[in-house]
């Protein structure tokens, strides 16, 4: 008896709590929507709504892309994603393929350096690595903030445990078919590892697209600005006085990557937890 | 590392029976050195050198700029254990550790929990408690700075409405940190979710019956004899992953506060940043980064000790 009203009651109260909380944890995108939309004379009210009473969305959009570069800033940040990502897929799988596949002379401790590497946090290499490409003449450039994440022992950890998972078998009939050991890297090795490679990919670019650290360090001229820096730049500039279109930039810089996560949800949510591994 | 539960299915290909047959493979010195060297050079360069140089330029009086520099020995340790800044920066990051971590964990495992407990709207919630992860935190730190709005704040305005007194969150000495805290939480409490979910499906379910069989019937009795021990590893894993991460809180402090007020919300790294890249005392700064590789490596060896163990697996 007592057991079938439980059944009745929980389904009901579970979603009831987890409305709850859900509403808490979306009231910032909620609150961003709503002002984005709204007239100035609006967001500067002490009373509360919602829904504006007059939609002032479009106007704050063209405001934000007036008073700043969005596009160029969007393009940044696809230009900084997509290049760190392919070098790191182009330096990491011929490192991984013979971690995982040859035999060589210091391949253990190389491996061992690998799994070290893992756990430095990108803070603690900044300032020499700041040097270094202040040495260079590096620095303020597209080349500053790819150049130092070219290398991912992550990437090369996750990749060699797959690879370890790859028979042999199809490794010797590459050979014997007089594939040299880059071919087989790039075309037996790569194909049969696209689903870690995507993984990774989103991890990569989620990782680098909302970066704020590296980025604030090295650049100064907003012709460089990745997305986190653009808008906080335009945050700075307006100074508190224009929340319109500032919600509506920061709306801008964060609907590429919220609209290709609801559309991919699943693969999204593995590549970023594969951040837990790191 | 060793977490199973944790690898995402996309990774987890069934070992194919021939890799076991451990056939001597052939060395290829010459041509696995050429697959390695670029990785090697770059790892050189960009990982272990300058692991190696902060630990070095700690022991210089190094800025950038200047023409020459000096070994000082512990000098710029003696100096920042004697500066006041360093120890509520070091206070500071402790405390929000201490408020994020449990915080989101707790918060995390309950949402996993309540997800998995039904079977209603589970891949909605899923996405709904996960997008805080995937939202540039730059961005939306901007947006709780507006809700956190003294005077024309929602949650301010919330506040009002039932007669609570308004807080100027964010400008406030008291309150400032646990605005910083809350939004730690907000973000890392999906993360955790998604991970403790990702344990939660790897219990076999025929623990569960067995513990009914047992007599073990409630859920309250079934958390706590199969769940939770069975969780281990996990929490373990998730506590050290968040730690770590709140260690490194940098980017809402930077934009919201920037240490302030007073140094009420000065953390770690922003305390390393204004050091290295504002008033660039790169050997001091150095030092301070050390500090923080000290704490971060040293939450690694606990877990790494932790899960060495407890050996919970069924």
């Amino acid at each position: 008896m007592s057991r079938t009203i439980k059944l009745g009651a929980w389904p009901l109260l579970r979603h009831v709590v987890l409305l709850a909380g859900a509403l808490v944890v979306l009231a910032p995108f909620i609150w961003m929507l709503s002002t984005a939309s709204k007239p100035a004379d609006e967001i500067y009210s002490s009373e509360l709504h919602l829904i504006p009473h007059h939609f002032a969305l479009w106007e704050n959009l063209r405001e934000a892309f007036a008073k700043a570069d969005l596009w160029r800033y969007l393009l940044n940040g696809l230009i900084v994603t997509v290049s760190i990502f392919a070098l790191q897929i182009l330096i990491a799988l011929p490192a991984a393929y013979a971690l995982a596949k040859l035999r060589f002379l210091g391949r253990g401790p190389l491996f061992a350096l690998v799994l070290f590497g893992i756990l430095i946090p990108p803070q603690a290499t900044a300032i020499p690595v700041f040097l270094l490409l202040h040495k260079l003449g590096a620095l303020d450039s597209y080349a500053a903030l790819v150049l130092p994440f070219t290398i991912s022992v992550f990437g090369i950890f996750l990749m060699r445990q797959f690879f370890k998972t790859v028979p042999d078998d199809l490794i010797d009939a590459a050979r014997m078919d007089g594939i040299s050991e880059f071919g087989i890297v790039w075309r037996v090795m790569l194909p049969t590892a696209i689903p870690a490679v995507t993984a990774f990919g989103i991890f990569s670019v989620v990782a680098h697209w909302n970066d704020y650290f590296w980025p604030l360090i090295v650049l100064n001229s907003p012709q460089y600005y990745t997305p986190p820096l653009a808008v906080a730049h335009f945050r700075n500039a307006e100074a508190g006085t224009n929340y319109g279109p500032l919600m509506a930039a920061a709306l801008v810089i964060i609907a590429p990557l919220v609209i290709a996560f609801l559309l991919a949800q699943r693969r999204f949510i593995e590549g970023i937890t594969l951040t837990g591994l790191k | 590392m060793s977490d199973a539960v944790l690898t995402p299915s996309a990774l987890a290909l069934p070992r194919p029976a021939a890799v076991l047959r451990r056939r001597p493979l052939r060395l290829r010195g010459g041509a696995a050195y050429a697959l390695v060297g670029p990785a090697v050079v770059l790892m050189l360069l960009m990982l272990i050198g300058p692991l190696c140089g902060v630990i070095a330029l700690s022991f210089t009086d190094y800025q950038l700029g200047a023409p020459s520099f000096a070994w000082i020995g512990l000098a710029n340790y003696q100096d920042m254990f004697a500066d006041k800044t360093f120890w509520i920066s070091l206070t500071n990051t402790l405390t929000y550790v201490v408020v994020v971590v449990p915080g989101s964990v707790v918060l995390g495992l309950g949402v996993a929990l309540l997800i998995q407990s039904g079977t209603g709207l589970r891949a909605f919630y899923r996405t709904v408690y996960f997008l805080p992860v995937m939202a540039t935190l730059i961005a939306m730190a901007i947006v709780w700075e507006f809700m956190l709005h003294p005077q024309f704040g929602l949650v301010n305005g919330l506040l009002r409405s039932v007669g609570l007194p308004a807080h100027g969150w964010l400008q406030e000495r008291d309150t400032a940190l646990l605005s910083l805290c809350v939004i730690g939480v907000w973000q890392a409490l999906g993360f955790n979710m998604v991970l403790f979910l990702a344990g939660l499906v790897s219990i076999p379910k025929a623990l569960y019956d067995a513990a009914e069989i047992d007599g073990a019937g409630g859920a309250w009795s079934q958390f706590r004899l199969v769940t939770w021990p069975l969780l281990g590893p996990v929490t373990v894993f998730v506590v050290v992953i968040t730690g770590i991460r709140s260690f490194q809180v940098f980017d809402t402090v930077h934009v919201l506060t920037k240490g302030g007020p007073s140094k009420a919300t000065e953390v770690l790294i922003h305390t390393m940043y204004m050091e290295g890249f504002e008033f660039f005392r790169s050997g001091y700064a150095a030092a301070l980064t050390v500090v923080f590789l000290v704490c971060v490596l040293a939450l690694t060896l606990v877990k790494a000790r932790l899960t060495a163990r407890q050996v919970h697996y069924a």
